[in-house]
């Protein structure tokens, strides 16, 4: 076990908010989990009682009648607001006198970091260099993320759960994105702690040692099962490849209409929605794991191999 | 002892009127449009309304809204970091040159010999950190609350554009101090655009479609082959000028949005499953 070691990773200045995101992920997780369940609970509460459902103001906050429903925002959020601001005032400075940010040598062409690392919330990124070629990795991945953001909430048929914490009402959303930002968070924890130099693996306190050398051998699908002519092992890739989108799709499927409430949604989602659904959530949520299993502990590199690119 | 008392509190009403005599000036009359009184609900609102940096808040919002827990203020303390970011921004442009000549000993004099040079450079960066965590907790809290539901899809959609120019802002910054640890960061970075489809000289059917090292989207991004002096001055452009720019504009369309959108989302009354509306609006 080496601490120095462990010591020198966590305290690496540019490391410091990635520490920072392992308490404060958790902590709202937790807090909009907590204020889920207040409504759940009222939730079921109103559906056992109809009569309560008409008179209750609907909501886990506390309301009394002839109380405002709305507030004046001076002063009642302006002091919020500055007090937010205070706060966050007197933790950038006292992390600014604690903490040096990072200056290295200078730029030297001819001199390279091992191992060099992209900006952390970059990581991910970099991190799936690993289980796909580069444009992939850093080019179309991206697009796919920043394109199933912007038609996540065009895909979301479900009309419930606007404008307040809830599980119950809104699993598959929720799970959805959660996976998403799970994964995300998980490549960039692998990516600084768990990547050393040459990007290889190394365990927490095990040390970084610049000489080691690993034999790995990576094979295609095609060699795996014995396949010498590219013909046929493109073609075999393809169809692998198919039968992973209908696999994980049949998958999915089953997922998202589990439960009454979900089916109900399902009839309202049209078919151009659910189509989109479908390839996003295959693609990147069902994909990345997939390719990462089969690379990290099947050494498998390509599914696919064409002469213009490989999957 | 009444006497005192009364004394005490005619003392303390005396003081409060010498206090407000400002108020009732004709100069600062002519700078505050109203009131910043309690009195009533009326002139409190005013205040907001009346004033052109708060007039961003509406008079009155949802008394549930008004706690933290809803909103944890992400967006709030995300846009704050934004003008802590261009505050401290500009104090270092005073001391940077975007050149390979100067740009390192910049940082270096702006660390050693600047007054408060180390401090301003630390909570430059430091806020650039947080402000990139923030914006995905504010992302996080949007989706557990549903709040981009109709008819707020468009605002995410500007709230996923600010949060790429984020990424692309601390991403330009990050090569600015010309040192290696950003150096080669943003090799990697850039490296990975050689193989953008079609337009990447490494790329899927690049090559076929005439891309050299010379000519393709990296080359554009960097202005020449390797990370070098064009390289710096873009960085510094992109990022002291032309994304804090896009980003002002879209920040403004997002706060505008949230108004007309009807204010905050929640925390709103629940919906049942009973009450679901059979056919769907399309
Ligand atoms: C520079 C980045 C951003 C800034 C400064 C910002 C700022 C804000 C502010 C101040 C609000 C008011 C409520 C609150 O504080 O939560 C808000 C609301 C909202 N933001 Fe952002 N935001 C940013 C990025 C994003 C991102 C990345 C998303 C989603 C992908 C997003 C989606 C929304 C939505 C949907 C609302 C309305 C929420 C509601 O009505 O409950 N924003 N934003």
């Amino acid at each position: 076990m080496d601490w120095r070691q462990i010591g020198e990773i966590v305290s690496q200045p540019d490391n410091v908010p990635i520490v920072g995101l392992a308490l404060v992920v958790p902590f709202f997780v937790w807090f909009g989990w907590r204020q889920a369940r207040a409504t759940d609970r009222l939730i079921s509460e109103l559906e056992a009682d109809p009569a309560q459902a008409a008179t209750h103001h609907r909501k886990p906050q506390p309301y009394r009648r002839g109380w405002d429903r709305e507030l004046p925002v001076w002063p009642y959020l302006l002091r919020i607001e500055f007090l937010a601001a205070l706060i966050v005032t007197v933790l950038l400075l006292v992390w600014a006198i604690a903490i040096n940010a990072p200056l290295e040598e200078p730029a030297n062409p001819n001199y390279s970091m091992n191992p060099a690392k992209a900006p952390w919330y970059f990581v991910g990124l970099q991190e799936m260099l690993v289980y796909f070629d580069p444009w992939f990795a850093g080019v179309a991945l991206p697009v796919l993320i920043i394109t199933g953001l912007l038609a996540f909430p065009y895909i979301d048929s479900n009309p419930l759960g606007s404008g307040y914490y809830t599980l119950r009402q809104r699993g598959v959303a929720l799970w959805g994105f959660g996976v998403g930002f799970f994964l995300w968070l998980m490549l960039i924890f692998i990516g600084t702690f768990l990547r050393g130099p040459g990007w290889m693996w190394f365990w927490p306190g095990q040390t970084w040692d610049h000489a080691r050398v690993t034999y790995e051998v990576n094979r295609n699908l095609a060699g795996v099962l014995g396949i010498v002519n590219p013909w046929l092992g493109g073609v075999v890739g393809l169809a692998a490849l198919g039968l992973f989108y209908w696999l994980a799709g049949k998958a999915i499927q089953w997922l998202v209409t589990r439960r009454p409430l979900d089916r109900k949604i399902f009839e309202r989602t049209s078919p151009l929605q659910y189509l989109v659904f479908q390839f996003f959530a295959i693609t990147i949520l069902a994909g990345l794991p997939a390719k990462m299993i089969l690379r990290l502990v099947f050494r498998i590199q390509y599914v696919l191999v064409t002469p213009w690119f490989n999957i | 002892m009444p006497g005192l008392r009364d004394g005490i509190r005619s003392g303390i009403n005396g003081l409060r009127a010498i206090l407000k005599t400002p108020q009732k000036t004709q100069i600062w009359k002519s700078i505050f449009r109203v009131k910043h009184e309690r009195k009533d609900p009326r002139t409190r609102a005013l205040g907001t309304v009346g004033n052109v940096f708060l007039h961003l808040h509406p008079g009155k919002i949802n008394r549930d809204a008004v706690r933290y827990s809803y909103t944890w203020g992400m967006g709030g303390i995300s846009f704050y970091l934004f003008t802590i970011l261009t505050l401290t921004g500009a104090l270092l442009m005073f001391y940077y040159h975007p050149t390979k000549v100067q740009a390192y000993r910049d940082i270096l004099y702006l660390e050693h010999d600047v007054p408060f040079g180390r401090l301003l450079r630390n909570a430059h960066r430091w806020a650039g950190h947080l402000m990139v965590i923030t914006v995905w907790l504010h992302m996080l809290r949007v989706v557990l609350t549903g709040a981009y539901k109709k008819p707020r899809e468009f605002n995410w959609c500007v709230g996923v554009l600010l949060l790429v120019f984020t990424l692309l802002l601390s991403f330009t910054g990050y090569l600015l101090p010309d040192d290696q640890l950003g150096f080669w960061a943003v090799t990697v970075g850039t490296n990975m655009a050689c193989a953008t489809p079609l337009v990447g000289h490494e790329g899927p059917f690049g090559p076929q479609l005439g891309m050299t090292q010379a000519n393709d989207v990296r080359f554009a991004m960097l202005g020449g082959t390797i990370v070098d002096s064009a390289a710096l001055l873009r960085a510094y452009i992109w990022h002291c000028v032309a994304i804090p720019l896009i980003a002002v504009v879209f920040m403004g369309v997002h706060f505008w949005r949230v108004r007309k959108d009807g204010g905050i989302s929640g925390p709103a009354p629940v919906v049942l499953e009973s009450e679901i509306k059979p056919e769907p609006e399309r």
